[in-house]
């Protein structure tokens, strides 16, 4: 099969087709998996179902409601549905549902956000039954042609075999029929044990495109008759526009417009980008910043850090015993405090979004990693019912959780609205991108171990300070107030639960948020959670003079999932045998999004300063692995963020805004920095977890642990260029 | 106006001088393979060849580059068939989600150039394109096959 000739990602537009349009579109049309009524794709082939097209040529089209921004899960939703339909693998194409389409159809391929490294586990379930459905309708269509019973019937790459009359036909052959049978009640999916497209490293189907410059994402669409808008939106969080002076720049080059959007930003639209964003340079704006004009990192440090006074009130996560007892009845006790600062998505596709709206349509084409939260954003912001709009989706250049949020679509459609009936692409420069985030949210942790007099831990007290994601995204998920997500990787139960038995446990979070918006950035929680708790172990194994992996296993004996990972990457690392002259060790291990991970690293630290990272391991338990090698990927690529981030990152405010503004400032590791990954994949099965980010909550402990064995200095802050600390 | 040579096309330009190349190529003669990601030469993302030197093209003006040879991304295969560093993108799946993608593969295709035979300090040394996705293990291994085959 030649790649280059045939980019297996259909991205040609699909509607409901003619049987349907009838009575189709209008709302409680539910045709969930088949039913006698064909629905057609563009082209005119049938839908098995919601999930499976089939050509007359063969092509096996897959419908994919959940984004792929990167992490592998078009493909590895492919492999599901395929390997229940028993179809060849190299004739499948797949096809994005529009969210406009999905709710016409009573949400009939459901949830389409792909966040919290739910892609494939949130959906594998769904997807795969209807795999299983259609296969079974296109053997019923073929025995009803042979007039045979079905369980004579056998299927194996898409071809249909009647093996007593030696008939065989093809599922191109029997879409058509299929796709007009009652699909059956019930299917039973295969065992994991048995897949044979599912759980195998196949090459991804949206790779020859991204070779050739020919793949489209939001910041490529053309559209005829296409302006261009660059916006600025007010420096400070939560400021507003109080003037601008259109006249300035309206006699300059390719210029057609200045328009106020919401009530915070300006933005330009001109014929090209490059006008737009010259012109928006010139524009003089007047702002009204407001009194968070006030705030620093330094004003935020401080609230946060009262927060850590055991005076304050705080929410409880994980409670057992009386740890504040215990530690003041210990025979020994340490206490530290840490802290990890505002982290930006930097996708290294900015933030874009095209519209056009009429006075009865409005349509956005963007990357997003939640279609139908877009959606809902075109609906609000144009004022249009749901069946006058539309969202398109397209290739995502970076998510990492940036592209879950909905602001740039909400602003492209109320540029758009300005000017009825003209496509306009909005695109954010980066300096925009760098200073207009939902950032990782700031805090800081005070933790207080105690020991009795054998050395054992008796008691923990992790006492966090700072911002919640959810009181600022969705407050509805708040719990009497507290932020249950908070607690992501030292929670007591749930997807993300505290892996170590301590007698007395006391974790709670002090709320303090600031005005700087937060946002769900690549593990969220997760990170600083694992930072604070991995790093802290490891205090208090060096505190009770014991090795930290023998530390950590000791407390370890009623999380057997946990411990497995830490032992496969222990075993891997050679954590029993010595390092290599000059090399030393960290390791860590969490759990977040349902998947038990762990890390380790060999690193030399020159002068204190420069530290060269020679090694790293990682294992992951998801439970079920759908594709070895994207997962590989996610693992090493999830180090590249976290490292980065330790290093290179943190955002800092200043009179309210980040004063970071681009990678000069904001920077990201490069290839010399980055060793191989040493991925060990031990899958136990009977859950399913997440994959994209997980490990990167062992990324940054594992190497802070390993610092400290070099140098005997812990490092408590992040990021390590605040200390002077870089890359050998 | 201006007269640009990419991809062995003349294209004639209704594009000032001072406008960077990137955004020429881009919005003027509509090659979005392309990549803008952050206007100031760091990130690497919209690497073209400019007499078959890998140059950040955001950080040079269409006046500078007046009767040179550009090449994007569209034309670095030969007609149908890919050039070598593409095929073993595709080969070995290096892209994660692909937009830093063009400007990576432009700036192993010249390094390539330069040594048929890179060293991991050579590549060290030549790609400092960022990649947030972080697939710089399949970037290198990709490498390392090309020049071994």
């Amino acid at each position: 099969m030649n790649k280059h000739v045939s980019p297996r990602m259909n991205r040609r537009a699909f509607v409901i087709g003619s049987a349907a349009l009838g009575t189709g579109l209008a709302i409680g049309l539910d045709i969930p998996f088949g039913g006698p009524t064909v629905v057609r794709a563009a082209d005119g082939s049938p839908e098995v179902n919601a999930w499976v097209v089939i050509r007359p040529d063969d092509t096996v089209v897959i419908r994919v409601a959940r984004s792929e921004m990167g992490q592998g899960s078009l493909t590895g939703l492919a492999q599901l549905v395929a390997e229940e339909l028993e179809c060849d693998w190299s004739k499948v194409t797949t096809e994005y549902p529009t969210p406009g389409q999905s709710v016409a159809r009573k949400r009939v391929w459901g949830d389409f956000s792909t966040g919290g490294s739910r892609g494939i586990r949130t959906s594998q379930e769904y997807v795969r039954k209807g795999g299983a459905t259609a296969r079974l309708m296109l053997i019923q269509a073929a025995a009803d042609e042979w007039k045979v019973p079905a369980s004579e019937c056998t299927v194996a790459n898409g071809v249909i075999t009647h093996k007593a009359s030696g008939r065989t036909t093809t599922y191109g052959k029997v879409a058509e029929a299929a796709a007009k049978l009652t699909p059956p009640a019930e299917v039973k999916l295969k065992d994991p044990k048995d897949w044979t497209i599912a759980g195998k490293g196949l090459l991804r189907l949206d790779t020859a495109d991204k070779t050739t410059g020919a793949m489209v994402y939001g910041i490529d669409v053309k559209l005829p008759g296409m302006l261009n808008a660059a916006i600025k939106d007010c420096p400070v969080f939560g400021g507003k526009v109080k003037s601008f002076d259109e006249a300035k720049v309206a006699g300059m080059k390719g210029v057609k417009k200045v328009v106020k959007v919401g009530d915070s930003a300006v933005a330009v639209v001109a014929d090209t980008w490059w006008h737009a964003k010259t012109a928006l340079e010139a524009l003089p704006i007047v702002w009204d910043e407001g009194d968070n004009a006030k705030v620093s990192s330094e004003s935020i440090a401080k609230w946060l850090t009262e927060g850590l006074d055991n005076e304050q009130p705080a929410y409880v996560g994980n409670k057992n015993g009386d740890a504040k007892a215990a530690i003041a009845g210990a025979a020994k006790k340490i206490e530290a405090v840490y802290n990890y600062p505002y982290q930006n998505h930097a996708t290294m596709e900015p933030m874009n979004a095209t519209a056009l709206y009429t006075a009865d349509k409005c349509e956005v084409w963007c990357g997003t990693q939640n279609g139908e939260a877009a959606f809902a954003a075109v609906l609000e912001a144009s004022g249009l019912s749901a069946d006058k709009c539309d969202v398109h989706k397209l290739m995502l250049g970076g998510g990492f959780g940036r592209r879950g949020m909905t602001d740039y679509v909400r602003q492209a459609v109320e540029i758009a609205k300005q000017m009825p009936g003209t496509p306009v692409k909005l695109l954010w420069s980066r300096e925009e991108d760098m200073t207009h985030g939902k950032y990782h949210p700031v805090t800081q942790c005070k933790l207080t171990g105690a020991f009795d007099a054998n050395n054992n831990l008796v008691a923990l007290h992790y006492r966090l300070s700072g911002q919640s994601i959810l009181f600022s995204l969705r407050p509805e998920a708040l719990q009497n107030g507290m932020d249950p997500a908070a607690f992501q990787g030292v929670a007591q139960s749930g997807e993300a639960v505290f892996g170590y038995s301590v007698p007395n446990l006391l974790i709670e979070h002090s709320m303090r948020n600031p005005h700087v918006p937060p946002g769900f950035w690549r593990g969220v929680n997760v990170n600083h959670n694992a930072i604070y708790m991995e790093c802290f172990m490891d205090e208090l194994a060096h505190a009770a003079g014991q090795d930290p992996l023998e530390f950590r296993r000791k407390l370890m004996g009623n999380h057997p999932k946990h411990l497995a990972v830490l032992n496969a990457v222990a075993e891997k690392i050679g954590w029993s045998k010595p390092a290599p002259q000059g090399v030393y060790r960290g390791i860590a291990q969490v759990m977040g999004y349902a998947s038990y991970v762990a890390g380790a690293a060999e690193i030399s630290v020159i002068d204190g300063t420069k530290i060269k990272v020679h090694r790293i391991v990682a294992s992951t338990d998801p439970g079920y692995i759908v594709n070895p090698a994207q997962v590989e990927r996610q693992i090493a690529g999830s180090f590249v963020y976290g490292l980065s981030a330790l290093f290179y990152g943190g955002c800092t405010v200043k009179d309210g805004r980040i004063e970071q503004t681009n990678f000069d400032t904001y920077n990201s590791m490069r290839i010399n920095e980055m060793p191989k990954v040493e991925a060990v994949m031990v899958p136990s099965g009977g859950f399913w977890g997440g994959v994209g980010e997980p490990t990167i909550g062992v990324a940054a402990p594992a190497v802070l642990n390993a610092y400290f064995a070099a140098t005997g200095k812990r490092i408590r802050s992040v990021p390590l260029r605040d200390q002077n600390i870089t890359f050998a | 106006m201006a007269n640009l040579t990419i991809n062995g096309k003349t294209f004639t330009l209704d594009v000032e001088p001072d406008t960077p190349l990137l955004w020429a190529i881009r919005e003027n003669a509509g090659l979005t393979g392309t990549k803008y990601g952050c206007g100031i030469a760091q990130c690497g993302a919209c690497t073209v060849h400019i007499d078959g030197v890998a140059t950040r093209s955001c950080g040079v003006s269409v006046g500078e580059v007046a009767g040179k040879k550009i090449t994007t991304i569209e034309g670095l295969a030969s007609g149908d068939t890919l050039h070598k560093v593409q095929k073993a993108w595709i080969a070995q799946d290096v892209p994660q989600c692909g937009y830093c993608q063009s400007g990576m593969i432009m700036a192993v295709a010249s390094l390539l150039n330069e040594k048929p035979k890179p060293t991991d300090a050579d590549i060290d040394a030549a790609i400092t394109n960022i990649c947030r996705c972080g697939t710089f293990q399949q970037v290198r291994e990709a490498i390392h096959t090309i020049a071994s085959a």
